[in-house]
C-alpha cells in the first residue's frame, strides 16, 4: 500500500486509521457546537427583537427550524453512507450510517416536540395535520424502522446491508411521501393556518437561526463521530490495534 | 416469462392445499372494517365520510398480515436458496411469488370491498372507484410489502418489525387511493388520483423486485 504518497481520503476508509482521526476531531466539533449554540441562543433569545405578531413565543424557531433541517438532511447523509457501504462493501461507511440514525431520529423528535410547543400558543392546538408535520412524523417512523431492523439482526454485516436497503428505499420514498401528504392536506381542507407563510424576518433573527443551524451541524458531526468510535471499538474488539487505542 | 408463470402456479397450488390461511386474511379484513361502525357509532353521514379511508386502511393491514409467510416456508426448507442458485432469473421467480400473494390476498379484497362499502352507505359510483383504486393499489402494496418481508426474513420479532418498516411506505398509496374515492364524492375528477396510483405501481413493479432479491440474498448469506 502506497500510503506515503499524496493524501487520499481512502486512507481513512479503514476503521484502524479512522479511529484516531475521529478521536482527535470529536472534541473540536463539540467545542464548536457549544460555542456556536451559546452565541446563537444569546442572539436569538436576548438580542433579536420581539416578533410583532407572534410575541416572544416565536423564539422557539431558533431550535425548531435547525432541528427540522437536520432531521431531513441527516436521513439523506445516512442513506448516502449506507449506499456507499452496500455498493463498495466498506465497513466504515455502514458504521457511519448506523451512527447517524439516532441523531437524526432525535432531531425529528425535537422538531415535532418544539413544533407542538410553538403550535399551542400560535394555533391553539398541539398538533395539526399539516403536510410538514405529518411528513416529519413519517420521517421519524422511517428512522425508527431503520434502527429497529439493525437492532434485530445479530450479524453486524447483515444488519449493515439490510439497513442500507431500508435507507435507500426510504430515501426514494421521502419525496413521494412529502408530496402525497401535501396533496392529501390540500384535499382534506386541513388546518386553516399555513406554516409556509413566512413573515419577513429581521436580519438578527436570520443570523441567530443560521448560527443555530451551524451549531446543530457541529453537534451532529461530534455525536456521530463519538458513536462511530463506539461502534468501531465494539465490532473490532478482536483486533490488536483496538486494545492499544483503548488502553 | 415462463419462469414467472411456473413460480406463480406453484405458489397458487401450495395455497390451494392450505385454504384456511388465505381465508384468514380475508376474514381479518371483514372484521376490522366492521369494528369501525361499532366503535364510532352508526350515523350514516359519518360512516359515508370515513368509509373509503377505513376500507383502505383495512386493506393495508390485511395485506400486511400475509407478508411474513411470503418467503418464510420456502426459506425454512431451503427452496429459496435453490431458486436463488438456479439458472432462471431469481427476480422473475420472486415476482411470481408476489403475484401469487396478490391474487390470494389482494384480489379477494378488491372483490369484497363493494359489499363492505355498502355497509358504509357508499354510492354505486363511489364503490366503482373504490374497487378500481384497490385494484391498482393492492398489487402496489404487495410489491412494497415484499421488500419488507425479504428484509425481516428470519429476523427476531420479524412480524412486528415488518409493520414498522412497511406501513410508513404504504402511506402514499393510502393517501392517493382513499383520496380518489373522496374526490369522486366531491365531484372532482378521479383521473389524476388513479394515474398517480398507476405511476406508483409501475415504479414499484420496476424497482421493488430488485430490492426484494437483494434483501433475500443478504438474508441467505
Amino acid at each position: 500500500m502506497s500510503s506515503r504518497t499524496p493524501f487520499s481520503l481512502f486512507h481513512f476508509a479503514s476503521p484502524a486509521t479512522f479511529y484516531p482521526l475521529a478521536t482527535r476531531m470529536q472534541p473540536w466539533f463539540m467545542a464548536l457546537a457549544v460555542v456556536l449554540s451559546v452565541v446563537g441562543l444569546y442572539i436569538g433569545f436576548l438580542l433579536a427583537p420581539t416578533d410583532a405578531q407572534q410575541g416572544e413565543g416565536y423564539r422557539i424557531i431558533f431550535v425548531h427550524v435547525p432541528a427540522s433541517w437536520m432531521a431531513m438532511f441527516i436521513y439523506c447523509v445516512m442513506a448516502f453512507w449506507a449506499a456507499v457501504g452496500l455498493a463498495f462493501n466498506i465497513k466504515l461507511a455502514s458504521m457511519m450510517a448506523s451512527a447517524l440514525a439516532p441523531t437524526g431520529a432525535l432531531f425529528a423528535l425535537l422538531s415535532l416536540w418544539t413544533g407542538a410547543l410553538w403550535g399551542k400558543p400560535m394555533w391553539g392546538a398541539w398538533w395539526v395535520w399539516d403536510a410538514r408535520l405529518t411528513s416529519t412524523l413519517i420521517l421519524f417512523f422511517l428512522y425508527l424502522g431503520f434502527m429497529a431492523l439493525q437492532a434485530a439482526i445479530d450479524d453486524p454485516r447483515r444488519a449493515d446491508k439490510a439497513g442500507a436497503i431500508v435507507a435507500i428505499v426510504g430515501v426514494v420514498n421521502v419525496p413521494i411521501i412529502y408530496f402525497s401528504v401535501k396533496w392529501w392536506n390540500t384535499l382534506h381542507q386541513g388546518a386553516s393556518v399555513s406554516v409556509t407563510k413566512s413573515p419577513s424576518m429581521a436580519a438578527l433573527m436570520l443570523w441567530a437561526m443560521l448560527i443555530m443551524a451551524l451549531a446543530f451541524w457541529m453537534y451532529s458531526i461530534a455525536v456521530a463521530l463519538g458513536r462511530v468510535r463506539n461502534i468501531i471499538v465494539e465490532r473490532e474488539r478482536q483486533n490488536e490495534w483496538v486494545r492499544h487505542a483503548v488502553a | 416469462m415462463n419462469t414467472l408463470v411456473v413460480s406463480l402456479r406453484r405458489d397458487l397450488l401450495l395455497a390451494g392445499r392450505r385454504r384456511s390461511e388465505v381465508l384468514t386474511a380475508l376474514f381479518f379484513f371483514v372484521v376490522v372494517v366492521s369494528l369501525f361502525p361499532i366503535g364510532i357509532g352508526p350515523e350514516p353521514a359519518l360512516l359515508r365520510r370515513i368509509g373509503p379511508g377505513v376500507l383502505w386502511v383495512a386493506a393495508l393491514l390485511a395485506t400486511l398480515l400475509g407478508l411474513p409467510r411470503l418467503f418464510a416456508a420456502d426459506h425454512a426448507d431451503g427452496t429459496l436458496e435453490q431458486m436463488a442458485l438456479s439458472s432462471q432469473s431469481f427476480a422473475l421467480q420472486m415476482v411470481g411469488k408476489v403475484a401469487a400473494h396478490w391474487l390470494l390476498c389482494g384480489l379477494p379484497l378488491v372483490v369484497l370491498a363493494p359489499v363492505l362499502g355498502l355497509q358504509f352507505g357508499l354510492e354505486a359510483d363511489q364503490l366503482g372507484i373504490l374497487m378500481l383504486s384497490l385494484l391498482i393499489g393492492t398489487p402496489l402494496l404487495s410489491l412494497i410489502g415484499s421488500i419488507g418481508a425479504a428484509l425481516t426474513l428470519g429476523v427476531r420479532g420479524g412480524g412486528v418489525l415488518l409493520s414498522l418498516l412497511v406501513l410508513p411506505l404504504f402511506i402514499p398509496a393510502l393517501v392517493v387511493g382513499a383520496g380518489s374515492v373522496e374526490a369522486q364524492s366531491a365531484g372532482l375528477g378521479v383521473q389524476g388520483h388513479l394515474s398517480i396510483l398507476g405511476a406508483m405501481l409501475v415504479l414499484a413493479a420496476f424497482f421493488a423486485p430488485w430490492a426484494t432479491t437483494a434483501s433475500l440474498r443478504i438474508a441467505m448469506e
